[in-house]
């Protein structure tokens, strides 16, 4: 494999607060130029903060962090004041979960673009223009020369999360974060977000986190998928992996509790017991309270990530992972 | 756009009407008689009742208001029965001296509120924000007459910098040389109230457009912090302005205690004489002028917030 696009060592996140919560532990993954990495995971595993952290964006004040992230040949850890805004919406660029939300209502939706393109280049306004429609007509905003002029309040959440798209490509990133971007929309408009994303991300080349905790869209996008669970990646792995020889019990829960296949009167198969708390993980695998396979090793050290047997590139951390290690 | 301001321009009629009932009936519910304070008390009833007549106050109450409406549309407010001078010209020139002392008021209390509300809602939490929001408490809570009555002690009479009473000499701009000493400690002792109140709002309306997911979205699309700020206040303005225009509404009239105090010729002042006086057709006409005035303001912040908000221009 060639450098990666994206590398991401020990990262750990804490913020500091009434309570003190980790939510990232020790986080580590590469993504390739042009690769799509799905990040799976319930609310509260870390996702949405891995691609917060990516994009520095907690609040510095009561956050700590540690570890290291290069995109590129940029440290990312390192950057401050105008290189992090550069970066910032340049090499990286975010399309947020609720599409209602992340507009400044007072202002059109072409001016946001215009403004986002003029932070990072210096040109004149109705080049700028030029290119924020063109960057509508490119995610299929039908008479986009007149959606330019509209608010945010004015259009379908669809259309909305089409034109957070284009803010984000406004600047022809590198690696595009989506958070989920398909959650806060209607069922059909889902899979036409979904669909151009994929479109546009193969058609631009861009690397792509996508960050989602329907294990399906996962599948229909990704590349690669990473599972995350108490602020650790517990699996990755290319998606036939990961989805058709999960190695970690977590893993194996979450697609068991996906809804197809089952009987109507069938109680719905669902992993016991709740998600971690961030401000009291446990000293072994965060899993082991809620896995069937926990032994007294599960409770009291945490597994590092390990390469299964039959693929390198498929890591679990797992003490009794559901497939043999490649180095038993 | 052009409907919405149609329509909120023919809501202010009603309301202005009511405006004028109201400080029609109030000071005839009120206890005491004006011809008492003209008439000697051993007055025979034929003079009274002449007076009455001449004054009109012996015909319904319906027709009275009818009557002093009619006259109040064409701007004349009737004639004073303490001074017999024409309540009007009294009345504006009050106005005026009380909006030169209110404007100033105001701008220094809002423009001191946003600076102290905004510095508290970008730090909230920290030790700046507390001090703004013990500041602003103290705003509040302070009796003004008596901050009023302090600061001429110390700058009047102690320090001898400024003068305590009074608008100054006949004649002039309001902010020139001669006239600006006047109006320091009144303006000061007045902006104190809407100084607490406005940086307790922003504050509370910065803190919350900081927690939305957009100015997350703004620093994740690379602008810098004076760009974001911009579209904070931007996101606060409809708000603040509101907030601002009923603060200026309140000092207009609800000046009495601090006019007294530095025995400026305004509306409170002239609301306390024509009260005392039993001066009836000044007691109408100040209250109705300031009634006015408030409908008048928020009719001005309603019809600027569409300009900001483009939300409020779908009607």
């Amino acid at each position: 494999m060639s450098k990666p696009l994206l590398s991401v060592r020990d990262l750990n996140v804490r913020f500091h607060g009434e309570r003190n919560a980790s939510a990232l532990n020790g986080v580590s993954f590469d993504l390739a130029e042009g690769e799509v990495l799905g990040l799976l995971g319930e609310s509260g595993s870390g996702k949405s903060v891995t691609l917060r952290t990516l994009l520095k964006l907690h609040p510095p004040a009561r956050t700590s962090m540690s570890g290291q992230i290069r995109v590129g040949d940029t440290d990312v850890m390192a950057l401050q004041g105008r290189a992090l805004e550069q970066y910032r919406g340049g090499m990286v660029s975010m399309v947020f979960q609720d599409p209602g939300l992340a507009f400044d209502p007072l202002y059109t939706v072409g001016e946001q673009i215009v403004e986002t393109i003029r932070a990072h280049e210096r040109i004149d306004a109705d080049t700028a223009r030029a290119r924020a429609l063109e960057l509508m007509e490119r995610v299929q905003i039908p008479q986009a020369r007149r959606r330019l002029d509209a608010y945010p309040f004015e259009m379908s959440g669809g259309m909305r999360q089409r034109a957070m798209i284009a803010l984000a490509l406004a600047c022809r990133p590198r690696l595009l974060l989506a958070d989920e971007p398909t959650t806060a929309l209607d069922a059909t408009v889902q899979i036409q977000v979904l669909l151009l994303l994929r479109e546009l991300q193969r058609e631009l080349g861009m690397s792509v986190i996508f960050v989602t905790h329907d294990i399906g869209a996962a599948v229909e996008v990704s590349d690669r998928l990473a599972v995350m669970y108490g602020g650790r990646i517990v699996e990755e792995g290319s998606v036939a992996d990961v989805v058709q020889r999960p190695a970690h019990p977590y893993t194996a829960g979450l697609l068991a509790s996906t809804v197809v296949d089952v009987p109507r009167d069938q109680a719905l198969p669902a992993i016991p017991g709740a998600p971690p708390d961030l401000a009291a993980l446990p000293p072994g695998c965060a899993f082991a309270p809620r896995c069937a396979h926990a032994s007294a090793q599960c409770r009291e050290q945490v597994p590092a990530l390990q390469a299964m047997a039959g693929d390198e590139r498929h890591r679990a951390a797992c003490w009794h992972a559901l497939l043999q290690p490649a180095h038993a | 756009m052009f409907a919405y301001i149609i329509k909120r321009l023919l809501y202010a009629v009603p309301i202005a009407l009511a405006v004028t009932l109201v400080a029609f009936l109030l000071v005839h519910i009120a206890p005491g008689d004006a011809l008492n304070a003209i008439a000697p008390a051993d007055a025979p009833a034929e003079t009274i009742a002449a007076l009455k007549a001449a004054y009109g106050l012996d015909r319904p109450l319906p027709v009275q208001y009818g009557l002093w409406l009619g006259r109040a549309l064409q701007g004349d407010l009737g004639a004073s029965i303490a001074t017999g001078r024409s309540v009007t010209s009294e009345v504006m020139a009050a106005v005026g001296n009380t909006l030169s002392l209110a404007g100033v008021a105001a701008i220094i209390g809002v423009l001191a509120g946003c600076v102290l509300g905004g510095i508290a809602g970008y730090r909230h939490g920290g030790w700046v924000d507390r001090i703004a929001t013990f500041i602003s408490v103290i705003g509040v809570s302070v009796p003004h007459y008596w901050l009023g009555l302090v600061l001429t002690i110390v700058f009047s009479i102690t320090l001898g910098w400024l003068p305590a009473m009074g608008a100054g000499p006949e004649g002039g701009w309001f902010l020139d040389g001669a006239h600006l000493p006047y109006i320091v400690l009144p303006a000061l002792t007045m902006a104190v109230v809407p100084m607490g109140i406005l940086t307790r709002t922003v504050r509370a309306v910065v803190v919350d457009i900081l927690a939305q997911d957009f100015v997350q979205a703004l620093r994740a699309k690379g602008l810098g912090n004076r760009r974001i700020f911009r579209h904070v206040a931007k996101n606060a303005a409809p708000t603040v302005l509101a907030v601002a225009g009923l603060q200026l509404g309140y000092l207009m009239g609800g000046s009495i205690l601090i006019e007294t105090v530095f025995a400026w010729p305004g509306t409170g002042f002239l609301l306390n004489t024509a009260i005392f006086q039993r001066d009836l057709p000044l007691l109408q006409g100040t209250l109705l002028v300031l009634c006015l005035f408030f409908v008048l303001l928020n009719l001005l912040v309603d019809i600027a917030q569409p300009f900001i908000d483009p939300r409020m221009r779908r009607t």
